[in-house]
């Protein structure tokens, strides 16, 4: 195994783990939970490691201003912020270019899923909060904001997952952590909806051979199926757990 | 002026029997009419803040986070810290919320949680100069409205308390005091010096009843709001009156009184909270936990 080192940093040590200590494929802790907040017509919030992120739903309803309804579908509006205190540096509460980015691949990487054509001229708005980013805040949103959206009844496709995967060296890594993001050789985020087979979010920054394209993807796709159990594993519990407390 | 939707529509008949409830002393969510909601307060959740606190009042949420950073200080205060505090009221809280620059709602409360900390003189600000008269610590005190049930004047100033409370200031290592060059020893942590926690208290007027904290159904009928702080010597140290109706000087001086009166608990839950709980990664398992333990309390 070859050691990968940047600016003094080993991101890749001789016995193929990372600066975390992950292997190339294992994922960060993963916590998912939906319906946390009250306000909200869905919620969800999305843990991989330090990374957490919150998604709040509402619609579908009335689009104000109105010109800009759709007879024949509804609009699906998506907003990415990040909190000051979320990152080492703080940052300046008004949106930056990297946020109306993320905030407009995000939406178009849950557009597909979801079945607009159910709400003619109404808007359903997605709110996601970064409270903490440590590396894969955009792939972290698509999982939270499907979540939140699926809580909220809106009727999708399937679930949306996301995840990131990246090189180090001639190594595929997976769920890149800030180090790796920041320092690693490539960095591809990935949105995927499991039910329909669609990539719906695809970048990439970095340099990436051709051979390892492929195995990327290959990786990526299995990493989502993962991703996707926990997705769905987090709908079910807030259901059993209302189940319980109705029993108790 | 800039109009903005603070309230929801709600019935005469919705009103009517909430008043007529009111008026034998009974709440939407059963409590007294001067009982505060349950505080949970978790802290330190954020790593990347140097202070953070998840606090719920009820079911009200808020994340607040302190960043702190070196900065030139005012003319009028050469050695003294700088410290401002900014609320985020955005959709996440509320459908009432809206994306864009801060509503005068939101300014209002971050200019009233600034008032109270900096009329208690809670934080030393004398103690945060890192070169007299060049450079001081600033502190960022952000407050992020997570889930909006009523009464976020309160619950931000609470998790306010609380962020700066558990934050830190790094060590700074002065390299050369003419150039102001200095190293940060982010490793060697130091509290936040502070001396006082102020507490607030806010009151509802909804026709003849006045009531403390509200939620958020006796917001949206309320006549009038006032909030008054008391610090820990037991005085007032900061008021402010919402909304446009009026208050009688009875129901001030009554305010007054139950204000004062409950300083001193209040102050013990938030106190005993911060002690006590765990922070960092262990603190998201409850703030998770509040998921779906969420429906069952006001």
């Amino acid at each position: 195994m070859v050691v990968v080192m940047k600016n003094n940093l080993i991101l890749l040590d001789e016995k193929g783990r990372r600066s975390d200590g992950r292997r190339w494929n294992e994922l960060r802790p993963v916590n998912m939970a939906v319906g946390i907040l009250e306000r909200a017509d869905g919620s969800a919030i999305v843990e991989t490691g330090k990374t957490k992120v919150l998604a709040a739903v509402y619609g579908p309803k009335e689009m104000y201003p109105k010109h800009l309804a759709m007879p024949d579908r509804a609009i699906l509006r998506v907003a990415y912020r990040m909190a000051s205190f979320s990152v080492e540096e703080r940052k300046k509460p008004h949106p930056s270019r990297r946020e109306i980015e993320l905030s407009k691949v995000i939406k178009e990487a849950l557009e597909p899923a979801v079945i607009l054509e159910e709400f003619p001229r109404t808007v359903i708005d997605v709110y996601v909060l970064v409270l903490q980013a440590d590396g894969g805040t955009r792939v972290a949103s698509i999982n939270a904001a499907s979540l939140a959206l699926a809580d909220a009844g809106i009727p999708m496709k399937g679930l949306v997952t996301a995840i990131a995967v990246g090189r180090l060296g001639n190594q595929v890594i997976v769920d890149l952590n800030d180090l790796e993001d920041k320092y690693g050789d490539a960095d591809m985020p990935i949105a995927y909806i499991p039910s329909t087979g669609e990539i719906t979010l695809f970048q990439m920054d970095g340099t990436m051979p051709p051979d390892m394209f492929n195995k990327c993807l290959e990786v990526a796709i299995e990493t989502l199926n993962k991703m996707h159990e926990f997705q769905k594993e987090a709908l079910k519990s807030k259901y059993l757990t209302s189940k319980k407390k109705t029993n108790s | 002026m800039i109009s903005e939707i603070r309230k929801e529509i709600i019935s005469n008949i919705e009103k009517e029997i909430i008043i007529s409830q009111l008026s034998k002393n009974k709440r939407e969510d059963g409590r007294g009419l001067f009982d505060f909601r349950d505080i949970n307060i978790i802290p330190s959740p954020v790593e990347k803040a140097e202070g953070s606190a998840f606090v719920s009042l009820g079911k009200t949420k808020v994340l607040v986070g302190v960043k702190v950073s070196p900065a030139s200080p005012f003319p009028d205060t050469p050695n003294e810290g700088i410290f401002v505090v900014n609320t985020e009221f955005s959709p996440v809280a509320s459908p009432l919320f809206e994306l864009g620059p801060p509503s005068e709602y939101a300014i209002e409360v971050a200019r009233v949680v600034d008032r109270i900390i900096r009329s208690s003189e809670m934080i030393k600000l004398d103690e945060l100069a890192i070169i007299p008269g060049e450079l001081v610590w600033m502190i960022n005190i952000d407050v992020y409205a997570l889930d909006d049930n009523g009464n976020l004047i309160d619950a931000s100033l609470i998790g306010a308390l609380a962020a700066l409370y558990v934050g830190y200031l790094p060590r700074v290592e002065i390299i050369d005091e003419e150039k102001k060059k200095i190293q940060i020893v982010k490793e060697e942590k130091y509290p936040i010096p502070l001396r006082d926690m102020p507490v607030s208290f806010t009151f509802a007027k909804i026709g003849d009843i006045l009531l403390l904290d509200p939620t958020r159904i006796e917001e949206n009928i309320m006549d009038a709001r006032l909030t008054l702080a008391i610090n820990n010597k037991g005085e007032i140290c900061s008021v402010q009156k919402g909304e446009g109706g009026g208050f009688k000087l009875e129901d001030i001086l009554l305010a007054k009184d139950i204000a004062l009166k409950k300083a001193n608990d209040i102050r013990k839950i938030i106190n005993d909270q911060l002690v006590k709980k765990p922070r960092g990664e262990e603190a998201w398992n409850e703030i998770r936990g509040l998921a779906h333990g969420s429906n069952k309390e006001s």
